[in-house]
């Protein structure tokens, strides 16, 4: 059984000042989404509200039908897996599975079979009769991930549950998150604060900012076409660069930086261009031309740095400083004036702030 | 390679042995010797003493009463107690800090101010029986510490654990005898060792609010002291202290005296 949830214009407060402001999220049946922001964004208070930890101040929260805001925390029915990841130190690795089907009044026979079916499932099953202690972080969390997959919850939610293990381990459960969330079909919140876990997994990810959701998309779009600027810079757009039209020729928008020079945008590619807006891109959205002839913002370059596949530049230019991405064919030395050609498909166009 | 010991460090140590075990070993001394005075070195061998305690009615009685008095009072003081430190660190973050303060600063006042004060207020102005007076007494003067060890186990202790427990279907009232007192357990077990201890030990308290016909064994001994000279009180003390020792035998073998000590 697994259930859409819907949250519906909740606020709420830690004495009097206000974490979370008119939040609304609504996530379909079976679709993983990810809570993603620093801390202090509102994403774990967001989950906790959803698990009954915190009340709300106002807002609904619906699980299927249900009205969440009306249950006690251990009346909701919901799978969590905890950072930390919250074992019964003092029972059995099997005892800490069956837990939740004791609560259901499941009898002994029957709980220890299912547990030890999902234990089977995440690989422990042969760890069954041991303490908690006596297992490995990454066993631990799958421990967890068993217990609160065997409850056959129609909500799961992940709170950071994989900042404890190591880079390595970190991928490798990630995927086997998701292969369990797939297999399952369970509606999952997934609370984290990396990015690359996020994109990596969910099916559509929130970005979170004071309480606020900024953005609620799939990853592919987050990452290519960020909807403001500070959903811009949270994946890694370096160039924030406001521009002002200042002729239309049909499709094509000429607009110029405070200098005066201008570049040229194709409404085809970019829709249709408000008269005032920022030009976002990656440092991969801008190339170091030494061509004075090339259209492109006038820069005097600062310290390169090499990556690889391509020499990256500290750019003084009239917006700023950008940070733009040469040829290796090329390398240009530190002080030399270029120009900053943007790369159409790297860039996206945001309204000004 | 050896490591040489310093001669002077090891005498010196060994002077500051006889200095804390020597008392101990007069009283044990006296306890068995065959006179009818205490002295040292014991003259003759006897448990005549050790029997004697029983045969004086006012000794079985104290005995007693002591011991009704440290197990009501510790028992209560864990009633009380439990709840109090759970509900002080579960909510650490939304309490004033001075709160858990509070409830340790009995320990700092002067413990013959604390029996004066229940003397008059409880025990003259309200009529309570004196056993009943001696318990509250008692409880008041172990709380502090309960909550002081109780605390220093849930310090440690993770609280998601519980929110675990209630996620999966277990009721509040519930988990936190299925899952938290289960994982604080130690720390049970010390706060009631150390507050039976303390209550049976206590004099200060008791001394206000002892009156006639009940008495504790310290305040016994205190006024059998006053009467006589006699080698019982030796082996009173002796007991008082076997039953000490082994106590601290059984904390040590279940717990570690370390972390008991570091708790208060």
């Amino acid at each position: 059984m697994t259930l859409p949830l819907s949250i519906n214009n909740i606020t709420a407060h830690y004495g009097t000042t206000k974490v979370l402001e008119d939040l609304s999220l609504d996530i379909g049946e079976g679709e993983l989404v990810s809570l993603l922001g620093a801390s202090g964004c509102g994403k774990t208070t967001t989950l906790r509200l959803i698990a009954g930890f915190l009340q709300p101040t106002s807002g609904t929260i619906r699980l299927g039908d249900k009205d969440l805001t009306k249950l006690p925390a251990h009346a909701r029915d919901i799978g969590l897996v905890f950072q930390n990841y919250a074992l019964f130190p003092h029972l059995s690795v099997r005892d800490n599975v069956a837990f939740g089907l004791k609560q259901r009044g499941i009898a002994a026979a029957e709980r220890n079979k299912r547990a030890n079916a999902f234990l089977e499932r995440v690989g422990l099953d042969h760890l069954a009769d041991r303490l908690p202690a006596a297992l490995s972080g990454g066993q631990k969390q799958r421990v967890a991930l068993a217990r609160a997959l065997v409850i056959e919850p129609p909500l799961l939610m992940f709170d950071e549950p994989l900042s404890n293990l190591d880079a390595k381990l970190r991928v490798d459960m990630r995927v086997e998150i998701r292969k369990l969330q797939r297999a399952n079909g369970t509606t999952s919140v997934y609370v984290t604060h990396d990015q690359e876990e996020a994109f990596s997994i969910s099916d559509r990810v929130a970005i979170m900012n004071e309480g606020r959701i900024m953005q609620l998309d799939t990853p592919e779009t987050l990452y290519q076409r960020p909807a403001n600027a500070f959903v811009a810079r949270f994946v890694g757009f370096e160039n924030l660069i406001p521009m002002t039209v200042t002729a239309r020729d049909g499709e094509t928008v000429t607009a110029s930086l405070s200098d005066g020079s201008t570049l040229k945008f194709s409404q085809d590619r970019f829709g249709a261009i408000d008269d005032k807006f920022v030009l976002a891109t990656r440092a991969d959205g801008l190339s170091v031309s030494s061509d004075p002839g090339a259209e492109g913002i006038a820069a005097k370059l600062g310290l390169r740095t090499y990556l690889g596949r391509a020499y990256q530049y500290e750019c003084e230019t009239v917006a700023g400083k950008l940070i733009a991405n040469g040829a290796l064919s090329n390398p240009l030395e530190p002080g030399a004036t270029a120009k900053l050609v943007p790369v159409a498909d790297q860039c996206t166009i945001l309204k000004p702030e | 390679m050896t490591t040489r010991i310093n001669p002077a460090l090891i005498g010196f140590t060994a002077l500051v042995y006889v200095f804390l075990i020597g008392p101990l070993v007069i009283i044990f001394g006296a306890a068995i010797s065959d006179t009818s005075y205490l002295t040292f070195p014991p003259q003759g061998l006897t448990l005549h003493w050790f029997e004697n305690i029983w045969a004086i009615s006012a000794f079985r009685r104290t005995i007693i009463t002591s011991l009704q008095i440290a197990f009501l009072a510790t028992t209560i003081a864990l009633i009380i107690g439990i709840p109090a430190a759970y509900a002080l660190n579960r909510y650490r973050v939304q309490l004033p800090g001075w709160l858990s303060t509070l409830f340790v600063l009995p320990i700092l006042v002067p413990e013959i101010v604390m029996g004066f004060s229940l003397l008059r207020s409880v025990n003259v102005d309200s009529g309570v029986p004196i056993f009943f007076t001696l318990l509250i007494g008692h409880t008041l003067l172990v709380l502090p510490y309960v909550i002081r060890v109780i605390s220093a186990a849930l310090s440690s202790f993770d609280f998601s654990i519980e929110e675990a427990a209630i996620s999966l279907g277990s009721r509040p009232a519930k988990t936190f005898f299925t899952i938290v007192l289960p994982n604080v357990r130690s720390g049970v077990i010390a706060a009631f060792i150390l507050a039976f201890i303390t209550s049976i030990n206590d004099v200060s308290v008791s001394l206000f609010l002892t009156g006639p016909g009940i008495s504790t064994l310290p305040i016994q001994i205190l006024a059998h002291v006053e009467q006589f000279f006699d080698p019982t009180i030796a082996s009173v003390s002796v007991l008082l202290m076997v039953l000490t020792v082994i106590v601290m035998i059984i904390v040590e073998r279940t717990l570690g005296l370390t972390a008991v000590a570091n708790t208060k």
